[in-house]
């Protein structure tokens, strides 16, 4: 087993469906010949040319409008949007088309495609190169959303998002890109993790943190901190935002009495939120405390000076604060 | 390009059938029988000739909602057209779910379409994206008003094309109104097809009323298409003879002598004159044609009265594609 | 046959629409498709064509008139036909069900008995899980130890609780804890009251058993809550009403000419009153928040209704009423209570209650706060006494004499989760001095 990084098990996944599927294909700003800003396309315009990595306009709407058109003819796109803070001039093709597609023709025509898009803050990108924007799709039926948070999973995923045949969107923590290292097996060519399946990354009695893409690494974090205090920590990776894995959860909380749902996004209306209504809702009697959400704050977007950005993400010890509050309610 | 006779009676076929289930429409609105209709009086000339211009079954076609006399041209039955504006099982666009006229056949290649304007344009790119690199011999038309060549969606649709020479039609059926905004609070060019050199695409300004006309620049564009020239954006000077839509009052916004010098215009009627100087139709067939027509509609109408709503368990699918029951895609 | 022609419905927001102009007259022919009347609505102004061809026989709607989307307008059929006599709206739209909502298929409805979830007196916030397994396993949530915040019962330690039961043997009677509170230390008692223990009914039970009457019943169940709300301590202290009786003895045939019966509760209820004026603090209620002091002194009057129970009628506002004020409503209280008489809030709002068991020859007594206020005054029996009198002399109390003296025993059972002993005392003795030098 090799060790790679978070990005390189994207690269691999789409490396793989690209070697295997000749109905698939990359469009997105940069990932010709510059192999994609954060390098997650690189080698890729070698080795499948022009036509199957297609540079596209500066024109985020195109790339997804555009995909949508070839995925209706029959091909697998996968889209990449630069920053997920760029995805919203795609926000009424995304949501109005490619989600409904399936709906409103009765089945007859369906957009088997992915959009990915790197998200999240804590590297300096300020308001518009920080937002994790899961919520807005996590409420739209007829979407997939699914957000990994190791190099496993984000080839796994990706591989399976590309066989999937709905419009997946794909997150991938950009911090973590070259931060989360983990191995993935060289000699299993067809790898794939499927998407549905939340993954109990951690088990443990104590209380159930629940987390997704970079705060999943850092509740790993946290966990490994407060377990030398005594406290046993269960962690569930999500990994699939939409549609949750309901049982898996609740079935945690069951186990443990306790909830923490931890996002970077603004607090309000944020995913977590949805994990807390549905504990609420089916886990109730189960409950020895508050389900408690810790979340970036309620401000617009992350700031960009360094003490600010500190302030507005959340970080191993402040999740192992929340923990020991909770456990100790 | 020469027309048949025989094809040339099929064209003002449709034309005229387009023309009474229209009709039959907003009756059926006013009657209270149906709860939406959006008309397209006044297009049928362009959109018939567009549609035999093309080759019906094999290219692909991504409509808007005025499109009702091009789709009977490609292919749709006046019952289904019934079925649909009805809300009743077996409309084979949405299964009901759609507005009416919000197409959608995938034995014909129609590619379903949404309420929002020139969502479409960008999809008609990535088809012709996808025959490209598939190395299909196909065309893909899209059309669309011309108040929707406003949205920043239609540039970027038509800019896709235009950087990599796909095989699209552009065809702007220009009827001078976005509900009651007249063009010139569109844009401050005098024809949409102005638009096109800035884009870096052929555009060309026809005579929408004109069916020979219209025939063949879209054979044209077509030919160009084919051989790898890449797009071309077509603008069809047409007349909205009616409201935009059963729930408009265009006495609001035009005064009535407008509407009047439309119907002097009527290209249903400019056709059947041409047809009949030319010798393809005389009175005894157009009569027979017209009660024919007439009898189409009767029958539909009664088709649609008779089927069942669908079944509210419906409503809940299909969300996913694994939702479909039967596997349609390969 | 008939054909109905109704409002249609002109637009997806449209919801009624006015009928401006017939274009038949009843009695006229009307083909299919035919204009018939002309409508307006708020989106669109439209002839409606008829739906059939035949005659016009009924026009239920009138020009100008504005009417629902889907009501009958008008009937055209053949001369001669039955028309439905009605005008209102005909049209009922078919009931659909309702759409599957995403549900709480799987939704949590487990309801806990005992204790449920939520903060309990005693016991502190019982999570919904604790409520649970308490309920599941019968436990009494008063004997498991909270190791959470503040106290907390957690799951852990109801958790643990039911296994340590379980490990155990059952323990012989006089190895569990006793109930009574005569061994417990005080704070306990006060701290964490105990649920009743439900008792088993006695093996071989003698006797009949008297069934329980409303007030019996709401006697009970107010003393029990009482007891476990409020830590009850009792200070007692004695009164010399020679100053008091003088004062009635002087004044109880004016009083009763007026129609007053001037007792000797008026001259209690005015002393604990102005008591109360100056020390407001015993004017009050405990809350979780802060104690809260009354803006008014609302005095209840505990009376006795023989077998039956007792019920405490309340003086409004005694605070502005003399005398003569108090002594009227207190008579006019009591004398409705017995009869029945009273209204549902002159039993209400209480602050302050004064219970005079002196009446059936009680000395002393430690009567039970009445809830949810601060003190409850009791007074005893009022009796002749041999008393000591101190001399002013200042002879170390050689000049001291003997007197017999109309002695009363009051005692102030308070609440110490407000009030201190000192400060009960202080007032109780402000009470005494009032009575003892009455003028």
């Amino acid at each position: 087993m090799a060790e790679i990084t978070l990005i390189e098990g994207v690269r691999q996944g789409m490396d793989e469906e690209l070697a295997r599927d000749d109905r698939v294909f990359l469009v997105g700003e940069d990932v010709g010949p510059r192999g994609g800003v954060f390098r997650a396309t690189q080698g890729l315009f070698e080795k499948y040319g022009p036509e199957r990595v297609i540079d596209s306009p500066l024109a985020e709407l195109s790339i997804v409008g555009v995909g949508i058109g070839a995925a209706l003819y029959g091909m697998r796109p996968i889209c990449e949007i630069q920053f997920a803070d760029f995805i919203h001039p795609a926000f009424n093709q995304i949501v109005n088309e490619a989600a409904k597609l399936c709906y409103r023709s009765n089945g007859e025509w369906t957009a088997p495609m992915v959009i990915r898009a790197p998200y999240g803050g804590g590297i300096g990108g300020g308001l518009y190169h920080s937002q994790s924007v899961e919520a807005f799709f996590a409420h739209v039926p007829g979407l997939k959303v699914v957000i990994p948070s190791n190099p496993h999973d984000a080839k796994g995923l990706l591989k399976s998002a590309v066989r999937d045949p709905n419009p997946v969107l794909f997150f991938e923590p950009k911090k973590g890109y070259r931060l989360i290292r983990g191995e993935v097996p060289e000699d299993e060519p067809d790898l794939t993790v499927p998407i549905g399946p939340a993954n109990i990354s951690r088990s443990g009695s104590d209380i159930s943190v629940f987390a997704y893409g970079m705060m999943h690494h850092y509740c790993l974090a946290a966990a490994e901190t407060v377990a030398e205090e005594g406290i046993d920590v269960e962690l569930v990776d999500l990994r699939t935002l939409y549609p949750v894995d309901r049982e898996t959860i609740l079935e945690s909380v069951r186990k443990t009495g306790k909830a923490l749902i931890v996002y970077e996004d603004n607090l309000t209306g944020g995913y977590g939120a949805e994990i807390a209504a549905l504990i609420a809702e089916a886990a109730f009697t189960h409950l020895d405390g508050p389900i408690r959400r810790l979340a970036g704050p309620d401000v617009p977007a992350m700031p960009y000076s360094h003490p600010l950005q500190d302030w507005f993400m959340l970080n191993p010890e402040k999740i192992a604060a929340a923990i020991r509050d909770l456990v100790a309610y | 390009m020469s027309l048949a006779n025989e094809t040339l009676l099929e064209m003002y076929w449709v034309m005229l059938l387009s023309r009474r289930l229209d009709e039959r429409a907003w009756i059926l609105h006013r009657q209270g029988k149906i709860a939406f209709h959006i008309s397209g009086i006044g297009h049928e000339a362009a959109q018939v000739a567009t549609g035999f211009a093309l080759n019906r079954g094999t290219d692909w076609l991504v409509p808007y909602y005025r499109d009702l006399a091009l789709m009977l041209a490609w292919g749709l039955t006046p019952r289904e057209f019934m079925l649909g504006l009805m809300g009743k099982s077996g409309d084979p666009s949405s299964g009901a779910r759609q507005m009416p006229s919000h197409w959608g056949l995938r034995r014909l290649n129609v590619v379903s379409h949404s309420s929002p304007v020139a969502t479409q344009t960008t999809h008609a790119a990535g088809i012709g994206l996808g025959a490209k690199m598939r190395g299909d011999d196909i065309v893909i038309l899209t059309t669309i008003g011309e108040g929707s060549t406003s949205q920043g969606e239609w540039y970027e649709g038509v800019n896709w094309a235009a950087i990599h020479r796909l095989p699209v039609i552009f065809l702007v059926e220009n009827n001078t109104y976005a509900i009651s905004v007249r063009q010139e609070r569109q844009m401050a060019v005098s024809n949409v097809a102005d638009k096109a050199p800035g884009l870096g695409l052929p555009g060309f300004v026809l005579d929408g009323t004109d069916v020979f006309e219209v025939h063949r620049s879209v054979h044209e564009a077509a030919a160009r298409a084919r051989s790898g020239e890449g797009p071309t954006l077509l603008e069809a000077r047409v007349h909205r003879m009616t409201p935009h839509s059963s729930d408009d009052d265009d006495r609001t916004y035009r005064p009535r002598e407008e509407v009047e010098e439309m119907k002097a215009q009527d290209p249903v009627n400019r056709y059947r004159n041409t047809l009949m100087e030319r010798g393809v139709l005389d009175e005894p067939i157009d009569e027979e044609m017209q009660a024919k027509a007439k009898s189409v509609v009767e029958d539909a109408v009664e088709h649609a009265e008779a089927a069942p709503y669908p079944s509210v368990e419906e409503a809940q699918y299909p969300v996913y594609a694994e939702d479909v029951r039967e596997a349609i895609h390969g | 046959m008939s054909t109905e022609v109704k409002m249609p419905q002109l637009g997806e927001s449209v919801v009624e629409g006015t009928v401006t102009r017939w274009l038949k007259k009843p009695g006229e022919a009307v083909e299919e498709f035919e204009p018939l009347v002309e409508i307006n609505t708020d989106k669109v102004d439209t002839e409606v064509p008829s739906p059939a061809s035949g005659m016009l026989l009924k026009v239920y709607v009138g020009e100008g008139e504005t009417v629902d989307a889907g009501t009958l307008l008008a009937v055209i059929g053949e001369p001669g036909e039955d028309v439905p006599a009605g005008t209102g709206e005909v049209a009922v739209a078919a009931k659909t069900p309702s759409p599957v909502a995403e549900s709480a298929a799987s939704a949590d409805t487990t309801q806990p008995s005992r204790v449920r979830a939520g903060k309990r007196d005693g016991l502190g916030f019982i999570s919904p899980v604790v409520a649970r397994i308490a309920a599941e396993h019968e436990v009494d949530l008063n004997r498991v130890a909270g190791t959470g915040r503040d106290g907390r019962i957690t799951k852990k330690d109801v958790l643990a609780f039911v296994e340590q039961r379980a490990a155990a043997p059952a323990a012989a009677p006089w190895e569990e804890p006793a109930s009574g509170e005569l061994f417990r230390p005080s704070e306990e008692v006060f701290g964490t009251p105990a649920e009743p223990a439900p008792k088993p009914p006695p093996a071989a039970a003698p006797g009949s058993v008297e069934p329980l009457g409303p007030i019996r019943k709401a006697v009970a169940e107010h003393m029990v809550r009482s007891k476990h709300t409020s830590p009850h301590v009792t200070t007692v202290m004695e009164a010399d009403l020679s100053r008091v009786v003088a004062h009635r003895d002087a004044h109880k045939d004016g009083f009763q000419r007026d129609g007053v019966n001037l007792t000797f509760s008026a001259y209690f209820a005015a002393a604990a009153v102005e008591a109360l004026k100056e020390m407001p603090v015993v004017n009050s209620s405990w809350s979780e928040t802060g104690i809260v002091l009354h803006p008014q002194v609302n005095l209840g009057m505990a009376v006795s209704l023989g077998e039956q129970g007792l019920i405490v009628p309340v003086v409004r506002d005694a605070a502005q009423k003399s005398l003569r004020g108090l002594a009227q409503a207190i008579n006019d209280l009591a004398q409705r209570a017995r009869s029945r008489q009273l209204k549902p809030d002159e039993v209400q709002g209480g602050t302050f209650t004064i219970t005079n068991h002196g009446v059936s020859g009680s000395l002393f007594a430690t009567p039970i706060i009445n809830q949810p206020q601060c003190a409850i005054l009791g007074v005893g029996a009022i009796q002749k006494r041999v008393m000591v009198v101190e001399s002013p002399a200042g002879d170390g109390g050689m000049s001291d004499g003997i007197a017999i003296r109309p002695m009363v025993y009051l005692t102030l059972t308070f609440d110490h989760r407000i009030l201190d002993g000192a400060v009960a005392d202080d007032y109780l003795g402000r009470v005494v001095e009032r009575l003892n030098h009455w003028s």
